[in-house]
């Protein structure tokens, strides 16, 4: 039984990893209709933007609450102004173009995004600082709970939440909603289309960031190439919870964690590679809006 | 379809065919005499270019023809792979005095591509048959999902090697018989999308409603597409496995079919000619940019591949052709 | 039919072309390319410098570097000298394939260093076999490498002996008895050392409880992880790289866990413990050598590298330091420069003294040497025992 209390421990932190990256790329996903591969790519950026702040600011000498939440807040800046770079350069001029074409184009983004990396990172895995090292014990007798997993997933809530509340209460919540249900028709009603996109794509690229940082933090491990998998994987969170919706993208992501942690610790470890993907296939052929997502009646 | 037509249809499909079976027997020649003395290393870029014409170009069927955008056929590759190797390797372990015999040594490694395109064919059916319901990015997304599953079952299987991958294949792909299978390729998709067959298949790229309105079976032609091209792509892989003379999971990871569909963006898609093109310019640009990393002591190749794959993208986004190919654009062209 | 006629036209001219190109040109480079002169030595080398394993690569790399300066600056072998031609392969089998073509036929090395992992070398090791030109793996671990022909030779441990060390270890030593093993699927290295460890470790009388796996770049591995706890072992066999080992490290001490893990050679770098901090103390792993030996040897390798890349050696810079410097030593005792005359010094080899120990080639091409136990104790790999093939 403890063994089960456990898996659900880690489930949830799991998930909650793929949560961060899973909204970003809903997101993106409801406004452009674009997998952006290279979303993965902005995380793994989070994740060296926070490595390399942390250093230069000195944050390392005296961890604390503070320090981490500053870099987190310069991560997520700067992969906001990477995001609007890639979107400006790569993706708007390709609006008008078959869909297939700007897949191409994310994918293009990513590999230069993972080898630049490499070569200005450098290519061997990198130890992220000790931002913040908690002291309380959260552990409940054999069931161990890591207080960075615990202070993850507040702050993911409150990002969440956040990002919630910009998309359903203010106008440019509104607008972006308006650019998902149909570009053409929002952009006739005076909404800049293209600034919302824009936007969007700041967000969702923050997120990621976001999502670099705190995974550093958790798992001290960063290296060029972080993003491939977690990216395909957040993707895949982002269907099962149906596409574009926000809260169904954090549903998915648990559901995906959880379902990722019991098939390892019950089954067989190595197929949890192919699990996301199977999970992925049986969703979409069973439900193809995933579990939350409205169902949207092709016109002729 | 009314007589003297078909009549003069079949007169033209046998004076295609004849001109074909001349171009091949052509490259025969050539390959006997040539391919000793060439090159090793300009000969393994030829190769593989071959291999990637096969791979590219049947891609280009299910993409480019069908409109249906597959990202899983590294993972038809890899079964065709696994399936000829097992089967040359088995006779090589087994019955090794077969193969000094050239001619009934060729004769199992022919058997064995072909056995290998079949399992990749009964994969491609059982993959297309339910992920060919969805639609544009969700099929995408689940054909990579698919092909990486291949993957790691491969990754399971000790009879294979598992992750330690199968060692000494014997090296039977020669240029003779990559060549023999690029003329086939081409002879059967070009054949095939003139053909009524293929013309259902263009009008589910252009409209899936108005062609399933004329009565063409979309669900049919689409899984017949997508058949067809997993058989090329394992053919391919069974090429690459004995040319490479060892193969092992990673190799058929969804970078690989990434770097296909490149190929089949690159050259346009619709266009056979187009796939042919890019498939052998993609192959030897690596090649091509070997000496700069010799200067700048980095290796740059990569970043240059994926910026070239964007501003390509950005300023001719249906690729070198489009949907034309590549005599389209030869002078003196009758309408 | 027009089509038909001008793919035929098209394809042809296209194949016939650029192989009667390519033919020219041979012919033409021949006497021109950059080959083995009078007063150099070339020497080829395919490595995954970029790719996901790019690391490995790079480390190999740095040692070879530092091998042929050192050679050079002592003043080559018997008055040339070494020059070192690198080519990346993207940690790509086919890309290796391609890089040892163009290095034996366009550049006419005298000898190939190379690859890392086996799949690659498993891809090259044909190739050079045919050519008849020497390659020496660093650290290609399957024993089927070797198995491809008589000019493949290693100068690491094969899978077999290095798992059977740490099974020998985990049951005469730290009398363990039940063991799980945690391997990285993705990985053939990882594979092929677990799979001959649950034979030994069997064969001597231990219980294997449980054999989870993970795939290299994975975070989170605590699900294998609590499974491993609930049934108790007593160490814990981890045969993975340090990229992920630090982390699996972190993890199972988070979650309690007290037994020791248990390692192979691919632990050795200083990476291990910057990120696996304190929770991997009191590990254990099967090396090479020791960077604590005293013998001035090692002393001076481990300053030289510090001095030239500014870091401290991991075991992968130490082998490719050490397969370049037996390329050396046999080429210096070579009859002459050929294929053949090359191999045949490099199989000679006997107890010659490299950084990660005595390395004797044996008849298989693999290298014997002793095996060491180190121990990780708070920023140190503190020396154990010393077992022998």
């Amino acid at each position: 039984m403890v063994e089960f209390f456990q898996y659900v421990i880690n489930g949830i932190s799991l998930g909650s990893i793929y949560a961060l990256i899973a909204i970003g790329y809903t997101m993106v996903f409801g406004v452009l209709q674009l997998i952006n591969f290279a979303h993965g790519d902005v995380y793994m950026l989070g994740a060296f933007v926070g490595y390399y702040s942390a250093k230069w600011f000195h944050f390392t000498d005296k961890p604390s609450l503070t320090n981490l939440i500053l870099v987190l807040i310069f991560a997520m800046v700067m992969c906001a102004s990477v995001g609007y770079i890639i979107e400006r350069f790569a993706y708007r001029p390709l609006r008008k173009a078959p869909r297939i074409n700007l897949l191409i184009t994310a994918v293009g983004v990513s590999l230069l995004l993972e080898f630049s990396g490499q070569l200005i990172f450098g290519s061997d895995p990198k130890f992220f600082p000790e931002l913040y090292i908690p002291q309380t014990d959260l552990s409940i007798g054999e069931i161990k709970i890591n207080p960075l997993q615990v202070i993850v997933l507040i702050i993911s809530l409150i990002l969440m939440g956040f990002l919630q509340y910009i998309v359903f209460r203010t106008r440019v919540g509104r607008a972006m909603r308006a650019v998902s249900f149909n570009h053409d028709l929002a952009s006739l009603m005076g909404i800049p289309t293209n600034k919302v996109i824009s936007l969007t794509f700041m967000l969702g690229s923050a997120l990621a960031g976001a999502g670099g940082v705190l995974v550093g933090i958790i798992y001290p491990r960063i290296e060029p190439m972080m993003g491939v998998m977690p990216g395909l994987k957040a993707f895949v969170a982002a269907v099962l919870g149906g596409i574009g919706n926000i809260a169904g993208a954090v549903v998915g992501a648990l559901t995906l964690g959880m379902a990722e942690t019991f098939l390892v610790g019950y089954w067989a470890s190595t197929y949890r590679d192919a699990l996301a993907f199977a999970l992925l296939i049986f969703i979409l052929l069973v439900k193809p809006t995933g579990l939350f997502g409205t169902n949207r009646t092709e016109k002729v | 379809m009314s007589g003297p037509i078909q009549i003069s249809n079949r007169l033209g499909k046998f004076h295609s065919n004849w001109i074909w079976l001349v171009t091949g027997i052509f490259i025969w020649l050539i390959s006997i005499f040539l391919t000793d003395q060439i090159n090793p290393y300009y000969l393994n870029i030829i190769l593989y270019s071959g291999i990637n014409i096969i791979l590219a170009v049947s891609l280009n069927l299910v993409n480019g023809f069908t409109g249906q955008f597959s990202m899983g056929h590294a993972g038809f590759m890899s079964v065709g792979a696994y399936a000829s190797a097992f089967i040359t390797t088995y006779f090589q372990a087994h019955h090794v005095d077969l193969f000094s015999n050239p001619l009934i040594g060729q004769s199992i490694f022919v058997g064995s591509l072909i056995l290998g395109g079949l399992v990749s064919c009964a994969a491609g059916y059982l993959v297309g048959l339910p992920s060919l319901r969805l639609k544009g990015d969700y099929l995408a997304i689940v054909t990579l999902g698919f092909g990486e599953i291949i993957r790691v079952i491969f990754l399971n299987v000790d009879a294979v090697g598992g992750s330690r991958g199968m060692p000494g294949i014997p090296p039977l792909s020669n240029f003779g018989w990559i060549f023999s299978f690029v003329v086939l390729t081409v002879f059967v998709v070009e054949r095939l999308i003139k053909s009524p067959q293929g013309r259902s298949f263009l009008s589910v790229r252009e409209d899936e409603i108005a062609a399933e309105a004329m009565g063409v079976n979309i669900t049919g032609a689409k899984v017949r597409a997508f058949v067809i091209g997993a058989f090329f792509a394992g053919v391919a892989g069974g090429l690459f496995a004995h040319q490479l003379q060892f193969i092992n999971p990673v190799t058929f990871d969804f970078n690989r079919s990434f770097e296909i569909i490149i190929m089949v963006v690159l050259g346009g898609m619709g266009s056979i000619s187009g796939s042919i093109v890019a498939a052998v310019f993609l192959t030897t640009l690596r090649e091509a940019l070997r000496p700069l990393q010799e200067i700048t002591q980095v290796d740059l190749r990569m970043i240059i591949y994926s910026f070239l794959l964007i501003v390509l993208m950005l300023t001719r986004p249906n690729g070198l052709f489009g949907t034309k190919e590549i005599f389209d654009f030869l002078p003196g062209k009758k309408k | 039919m027009k089509q038909s006629f001008f793919y035929g036209l098209v394809l042809t001219s296209i194949m016939s072309l650029s192989l009667i190109g390519c033919t020219k040109k041979n012919a033409g480079t021949t006497g021109a390319e950059t080959q083995s002169s009078d007063d150099s030595i070339l020497v080829g080398e395919v490595g995954s410098l970029t790719g996901p394993e790019a690391t490995f690569g790079i480390s190999t790399n740095k040692g070879i570097k530092l091998a042929f300066k050192e050679i050079n600056d002592a003043g080559g072998i018997n008055g040339k000298k070494l020059e070192l031609i690198t080519l990346d392969d993207q940690g790509k089998p086919e890309e290796a394939a391609t890089a040892v073509t163009k290095l034996i036929t366009q550049n006419k090395v005298s000898a190939i260093l190379g690859e890392v992992a086996s799949g690659r070398s498993l891809a090259m090791a044909p190739i050079s076999q045919q050519n008849k030109v020497p390659m020496i793996t660093p650290s290609s671990t399957n024993p089927k490498v070797t198995a491809v022909g008589d000019y493949i030779f290693r100068v690491c441990f094969i899978d077999p002996f290095q798992g059977t060390v740490m099974a020998k270890f985990a049951h005469d030593t730290l009398k363990a008895k039940k063991v799980a093993v945690l391997r990285d699927v993705k990985n053939d290295y990882s594979v092929g050392l677990a799979d001959f460890f649950i034979e030994t470790y069997k064969k001597l009388g231990g219980e294997i409880i449980l054999d989870k796996s993970y795939s290299a770049g994975d975070i989170d591995f605590k699900s294998q992880l609590t499974a491993i706890r609930a049934k108790h072992p007593d160490a814990i066999f981890v045969p993975g790289y340090y990229t992920d080992v630090g982390l699996i490290a972190r993890q199972a001490r988070e979650l309690g866990i007290k037994a020791p893990l248990l390692g192979g050679d691919g632990w050795d770098s200083p990476k291990l413990q910057e990120i696996g901090g304190k929770a991997v103390n009191g590990s254990y792993f099967s090396n090479h050598y020791s960077a604590e030996d005293k013998s001035p040897h090692v002393q001076s390798f481990i300053a030289r590298f510090k001095a030239m890349n500014n870091e401290i050696p991991d075991g992968l810079a130490a082998m490719g330091y050490d397969a370049a410097m037996v390329l050396a030593a046999s080429m210096k005792s070579a009859k002459s420069l050929s294929g053949p005359d090359i191999k045949e010094a490099i199989a000679a080899v006997r107890n010659y003294q490299g950084v990660t120990g005595n390395i004797s080639i044996d008849a298989d091409r693999n290298a014997i040497k002793s095996a060491v136990v180190l121990k990780v104790e708070n920023g140190a790999f503190k020396y154990q025992t010393t077992i022998n093939p």
